[in-house]
């Protein structure tokens, strides 16, 4: 049995697996899997990840969720190229660096604009406040300072010359909001230009490949039945409001 | 090596215990967050995020305690025993699986409650909205849920038989709230017997003295009223709050 990876294209854990997998020729089986309908709930997804977030892997009867895990476990298994989690004590901290940074700063902070703008007032059809909309802007503004100014300085990728995990697992990330209709890059020259080359180290096609379902979300979203969500319309609104 | 270390700070604990128990030496270097050290010009220039803990080893300077927790693993390989952080292919992706979830889960949830009982009436002059706290306090259980039935199942430790970095990173997580006077062990008893494993691997001395500071927090209302600082912390802490 090939491994499977259950992935929604819509979250930016599964894009970055999905890329590395793809840029690499690993095979896998696609299993999609849609979280707007709440298919993570299933009794049969519950069985491969309990904790029934996306991604997640099962490799035979190994079953894995977290994409920094999964990605991690991709590269040793298939013995990808060095540059990706470089055998280097310090360029490897670097990337390991920004893989624990990331989570509670740019993910959040991302995550949190795209659900603000479109997915909250689009389709569970609440009104979100303004101060809600600028608090978050701010975050995100500082989360994409600290790319700039702490993780990439005057260097072409984070952890140096070669683009690595952390590049891939930052640039679905800067996507997200991006996604929502806000150009993060807007007057970001050193952001935009480390987004060329991390997309031209991809390769443009796969890039954009990986990307589609979330850069259609402002149309998509119009055709969206919220109805499906609704059931969660309380903890997203804690989470988020 | 030098560490930068507030033992109030989860994190802090975790980088202080690992390199204590495998025998990584080390000069610590004390930060003292609630008088806002960590702003002041001089830890800026060791590091901009200004978040605790910090390494720096001869002149390469690192933050983000499971990249030095791994540095650590990777630098002192001869030294630090296998089962730490397994060579093996599956064990070594439990622990990363553990220690990639936790940072929006149990850290996220009993840091949140630390904050909100220890930190918030000092801050904000007044009590915590119940509910603020019972929506914090759920979100703990959940994640103390899911640390017992999918982490630990029926195992020792989180990967199996034997410690890893997994467990040292939960457990201190999970003490954060202990001295706040809110006993997360209780009813708990798969919890509890897995602490005390996790304590005996490390050394109940070495535990205990990793966690004085933060079982005293009761003192620390006072000590943060008391500091001229506070109304330039005022509102850096009330982003914790939101």
């Amino acid at each position: 049995m090939a491994l499977e990876l259950y992935l929604d294209l819509y979250s930016q854990p599964c894009r970055s697996v999905y890329i590395f997998a793809k840029k690499n020729n690993i095979p896998f089986d696609l299993r999609r899997l849609s979280l707007l309908d709440g298919e993570q709930y299933g009794e049969e997804f519950g069985k491969i990840n309990m904790i029934r977030k996306a991604p997640a892997l099962r490799d035979g009867d190994f079953c894995l969720a977290e994409s920094i895990a999964i990605l991690l476990y991709l590269a040793e298994k298939f013995q990808t190229p060095d540059f990706w989690y470089p055998a280097d004590l310090q360029q490897r901290a670097r990337v390991n660096e920004y893989l624990s940074w990331q989570h509670m700063a740019i993910r959040m902070h991302g995550s949190k604009m795209f659900w603000l703008r479109l997915l909250i007032p689009k389709v569970l059809g609440v009104e979100v406040p303004q101060d809600k909309l600028d608090a978050a802007l701010e975050d995100l503004n500082g989360s994409l300072k600290l790319i700039e100014e702490k993780f990439l300085q005057d260097r072409p990728f984070i952890a140096g010359d070669h683009i690595s995990l952390a590049d891939l697992v930052a640039i679905v990330e800067v996507m997200q909001p991006v996604g929502s209709g806000l150009d993060v890059f807007e007057g970001r020259p050193k952001l935009s230009a480390w987004r060329d080359r991390v997309q031209d180290a991809i390769g443009k096609e796969l890039f954009d490949d990986a990307h589609r379902t979330i850069m259609g979300s402002q149309e998509a979203v119009k055709l969206m039945d919220g109805s499906k969500m609704q059931v969660f319309k309380p903890k997203i609104l804690r989470l988020f409001l | 090596m030098e560490l930068y270390l507030d033992m109030h700070s989860p994190p802090c604990r975790l980088v202080f215990l690992f390199a204590k128990a495998v025998g990584i030496p080390f000069e610590f270097k004390h930060v003292e967050l609630s008088a806002g050290q960590h702003y002041s010009e001089e830890f800026g220039k060791i590091s901009m995020i200004r978040k605790v803990p910090v390494m720096k080893d001869g002149s390469f300077i690192l933050t983000e305690s499971i990249a030095i927790l791994k540095y650590m693993v990777q630098k002192y390989s001869s030294s630090v025993a296998d089962h730490w952080y397994p060579a093996d292919l599956q064990q070594r992706a439990r622990v990363n699986e553990y220690l990639s979830w936790q940072h929006m889960n149990i850290r996220a949830h009993a840091s949140k409650v630390f904050l909100l009982r220890a930190v918030f009436p000092v801050i904000m002059g007044s009590e915590v909205p119940k509910e603020k706290m019972d929506a914090a306090v759920e979100d703990l259980n959940q994640s103390l849920n899911l640390l017992e039935e999918k982490f630990l199942e029926n195992k020792q430790f989180i990967v199996g038989d034997k410690i890893s970095l997994a467990d040292i990173v939960a457990l201190i997580e999970v003490m954060q709230p202990l001295g706040t006077g809110l006993n997360v062990f209780e009813g708990r008893p798969k919890l509890s017997a897995w602490r005390e494993r996790v304590k005996k691997e490390l050394g109940e001395k070495l535990f205990d003295e990793a966690h004085e500071v933060i079982m005293k927090v009761g003192s620390l209302p006072e000590k943060m009223q008391n500091n001229s600082q506070l109304e330039m912390l005022r509102p850096k802490f009330q982003k914790l709050f939101r």
